[in-house]
């Protein structure tokens, strides 16, 4: 056997490059908020505008002006937003190369306790969120996701965080690259699909849609600038269809798994329990989807409960439950 | 006569009342609430310990707070997954399922052998609409009916208007889906009761005979026959572990389990060696052999007053930490002039605490360490009762040596002889072995679930991802129109009907 080498420096180092992607995420947070900020306002004054210029007689020197003034902060906006893609691109960048030290200096794939999963699952929901900018209604949703992914980060830095370790002889297995890399997938997938549902929830709140105070006003202009209700909801189906499909696979792989290691492929162990719960979840909101009376917000809210799930799991039942899975490494 | 006319009119009530009752059932808001309810249903198990999977936990239960335990036991908390209200929502769950999918699998049928719908007299009202002038001498029709079939849509042209089609394979994958996953029901459900697991303990040297009686414990299925258990042995020759005492942070950490086996059976009694380990089980025909546990088993002799052996072998230690301070029990029975009681601790790599009292520093051997506590009086062996070989009653025993008595704990280390107190012989650490515990389990069932498992994802995968697609194409005077409507979401809808309608113009 080859004696196993921990790198506990190149670990320490591993962490400090986190810190600076969270850095960078948090200038990327700023940025996007600041975005958002401009254009809600921007988009109210271009509606002022016109109405101002409807209002007066003197309509063509009003339209003018305000299309100079609508040209300009639509080119300081289209800067924002590229700045702040680029802030989120190098983000993942670092992040890439905090986690990849971090399996280098445990000699594994990095991802087999719980701040482990954290870097690389906060890693994949990047990734997945940068594969799917392309599209303009995804990618307005920078804040929220690189909001999510600073919470993640922070919490495993401030509580998860453990020393490199050697795997305990029960993770070692090809099963742990697969079934927990779909896992971190899935999650990902579910991550995004419910910062959209979120929006959705926010755009179409009755708090929100008959706004009172001043700042819900302001709030209500930023949400004007997301997309429709009907596309939130419709992208926020897809997301969720693709993480349905990954947390199934996960699901078999993980009785395929148990099966290798512990004689049985079902046991109704806490963590094969909530595996089967957010699965049931999600099953319950695709049929909610296809259910009269229940597409909408029911099936929103649905999608949300089981994204709940999903955070208890990988929380509270990783650390607190009694079970055979005790990999959080706390 | 009069009696049967007596029952007609309640009889058709009560066939109305079951219709109307399978009707609710099998709807989707019905199959919506089940699946929810058998999520909320399932987290209860996840909170309160199961006798399936802890039943150590369950009689924690019991001892701490009797009352409350039994309150939880009679609403079957502790068998959440067996329980009555968990097998009805199941149960039901699937009798909608396949209320709802036969059905749904005639329909489909039909739909298969019919060919595409009429063209709606009004296409603008569709989702996805297109008109466009057509080009100088191309009959839109023709070629679009050309290019759908190379799409391979199913297409009728009807007058001056094409139906297409194509996706059917999204109802194909969702029925297989739902059927699949009733074939995972049957396959757990029979293959649990023809399964059976059973649990031995094993030093290095000990063999383990497949029989009823070579099992220290066995859950078998419903269905279990004995008689169908392979006619096999296992040896556990040699059990290895690798500890990491090379990186700082991580020394004593276990990096590697290696149990070396040899399985004999009636016709080859050499046998075949073979390593198992641990996510890499031994698959023998009938059964296989997993490695699940570990731990200590040293040799000890004792020997009476008068220097018979009373008592001698490897004895397991169960393991109390991760240092593997391990707790083994000694029962003597024919030592003269009295029955002996052992609760004794090994500790591989011992240092003594400031107290005075022991720990283990490293899970190898090192410095190992007996320590015993001695015990004389009844072992209460021939009450009939069967006795837990792990565990000593120490209430009616008279203790001889340890704490609280006049003699200190009996400290002995490797290969040392030492006087047990008042005269009641000696004891001999002789050397020390390791044991493994190996589940030997076997399950028909599981091949089948895993077989309907993948079919469902399969089904899955293409229901979710192939969209159910209608294209119509409608000659209008000089022009033509393109419309499309999917049957739910449908990411590429737009882009298709914008592609055609190019292709149309294009082509010449
Ligand atoms: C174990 C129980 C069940 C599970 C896990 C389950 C799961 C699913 C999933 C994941 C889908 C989405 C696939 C798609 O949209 O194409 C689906 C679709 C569907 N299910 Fe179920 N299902 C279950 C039981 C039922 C029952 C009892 C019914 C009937 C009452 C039913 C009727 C349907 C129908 C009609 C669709 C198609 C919806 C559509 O048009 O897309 N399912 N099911």
């Amino acid at each position: 056997m080859n004696p196993l080498v921990l790198n506990e420096e190149l670990s320490q180092l591993s962490l400090l490059v986190t810190y600076a992607a969270m850095a960078v995420f948090t200038l990327a947070f700023l940025v996007s908020g600041y975005h958002l900020s401009q254009a809600a306002s921007s988009k109210s004054r271009i509606l002022e505008n016109q109405q101002a210029a409807t209002r007066s007689g003197n309509v063509a020197v009003l339209e003018k002006e305000s299309d100079i003034a609508t040209q300009d902060s639509s080119k300081s906006l289209i800067v924002l937003e590229r700045v702040s893609l680029a802030l989120a691109i190098l983000g993942t960048l670092i992040l890439a190369a905090g986690v990849i030290m971090r399996g280098i200096a445990a000699a594994r794939v990095p991802w087999a306790n719980l701040y482990e999963y954290s870097i690389t699952g906060a890693l994949i929901l990047m990734m997945i969120y940068l594969v799917s900018v392309r599209s303009k209604e995804v990618r307005i949703m920078a804040t929220f996701v690189v909001g999510f992914v600073l919470l993640v980060l922070g919490t495993a830095v401030s509580v998860f965080y453990v020393q490199v370790a050697s795997l305990m002889p029960a993770l070692q297995s090809y099963w742990l690259v697969i079934h927990v890399m779909v896992a971190l997938l899935a999650t990902g997938f579910f991550s995004l699909a419910a910062a959209l549902s979120l929006a959705y929830l926010l755009k179409t709140a009755n708090w929100v849609e008959n706004a009172k105070t001043k700042g819900t006003e302001n709030f209500r202009a930023i949400l004007g600038i997301f997309p429709s209700k009907e596309t939130l909801e419709r992208l926020a189906y897809r997301f969720n269809i693709s993480g349905f499909i990954l947390w199934s696979f996960t699901l078999i792989a993980g009785a395929i798994w148990a099966e290798r290691a512990w004689h049985r492929y079902w046991g109704w162990d806490t963590k094969e329990v909530w595996t089967f719960i957010i699965w049931a979840l999600y099953a319950g909101y695709l049929h909610a989807n296809a259910t009269r009376g229940w597409t909408g917000k029911r099936a929103v809210w649905l999608g949300l409960i089981g994204f709940a799930a999903v955070v208890f799991n990988f929380t509270i039942v990783n650390m607190f439950f009694k079970g055979l899975h005790v990999y959080s490494g706390l | 006569m009069s009696s049967s006319q007596l029952y007609e009119s309640p009889d058709i009530g009560l066939t109305g009342w079951a219709r109307w009752i399978w009707r609710q059932l099998t709807s989707m808001r019905t199959a919506l609430l089940l699946l929810l309810l058998l999520a909320a249903a399932s987290v209860p198990g996840s909170i309160y310990p199961q006798r399936s999977a802890d039943p150590n936990g369950v009689a924690l239960y019991f001892r701490e707070d009797q009352q409350l335990a039994e309150v939880l036991d009679f609403f079957q908390l502790f068998d959440v997954y067996n329980s009555i209200w968990f097998s009805a929502i199941y149960i039901l769950l699937f009798t909608s399922l396949v209320g709802c999918v036969l059905p749904r699998t005639k329909v489909h049928y039909e739909a298969l052998k019919a060919e595409p719908v009429q063209t709606p007299t009004n296409l603008s009202r569709m989702p996805v609409y297109q008109m466009e002038q057509a080009p100088q001498g191309i009959d839109p029709i023709v070629e679009g009916k050309k290019i759908l079939e190379t799409q391979r849509y199913r297409v009728i042209q009807r007058g001056d208007s094409v139906s297409a089609e194509k996706g059917y394979i999204r109802e194909t994958a969702n029925l297989i889906y739902h059927f699949s996953l009733v074939g995972v029901l049957i396959a757990v459900g029979i293959g649990g009761g023809l399964s059976f697991s059973g649990q031995r303990v094993l030093a290095e040297g000990e063999t383990f005979v497949n029989n009823l009686a070579g099992f220290d414990s066995l859950s078998p299925g419903t269905f279990f026959d004995p008689e169908r258990l392979a006619p096999i042995s296992v040896t556990l020759d040699k059990f290895e572990v690798d500890y990491d005492f090379l990186n700082e942070t991580n020394i004593g950490a276990p990096l590697d389990f290696r149990a070396t086996v040899t399985v004999r059976t009636p016709t080859d009694q050499a046998g075949q060696t073979s390593l198992v380990r641990v996510n890499e089980p031994l698959d023998s025909r009938g059964a296989s052999v997993y490695l699940t546990g570990h731990g200590y088993a040293p040799e000890i002799t004792i020997r009476d007053a008068n220097g018979d052996i009373s008592y001698s072998g490897a004895t397991i230690f169960l393991p109390q930490d991760g240092n593997l301070t391990s707790i083994g029990i000694i029962k003597v029975p024919d030592n003269l002039p009295e029955q002996i009681g052992v609760v004794a601790f090994f500790y591989p790599s011992a240092i003594e605490l400031a107290s005075g009292a022991y720990t283990s520093i490293f899970p190898g051997v090192i410095d190992p360490l007996i320590s015993m506590n001695v015990y004389t009086g009844d072992l209460g062996l021939d009450s009939g009762i069967p006795l837990n070989v792990y565990a000593l009653d120490t209430d009616r025993l008279n203790q001889v040596a340890g704490r609280g008595t006049n003699n200190p704990a009996v400290e002995i280390r490797l290969g040392e002889t030492v006087d047990l107190p008042e005269g009641l012989g000696t004891v001999t650490f002789d050397g020390i072995k390791r044991f493994a515990s190996l589940d030997i389990a076997y399950n028909p069932g599981q091949l089948w679930v895993l077989i309907f498992a993948m079919l469902s994802l399969a089904g899955i995968i293409v229901s979710l991802t192939t969209p159910r697609r209608r294209i119509w194409i409608k000659k209008v005077g000089a022009s033509f129109e393109v419309a499309g409507l999917s049957r739910r979401d449908d990411p590429r809808l737009e882009e298709v009907v914008r592609e055609l309608t190019e292709s149309i113009k294009k082509e010449k």
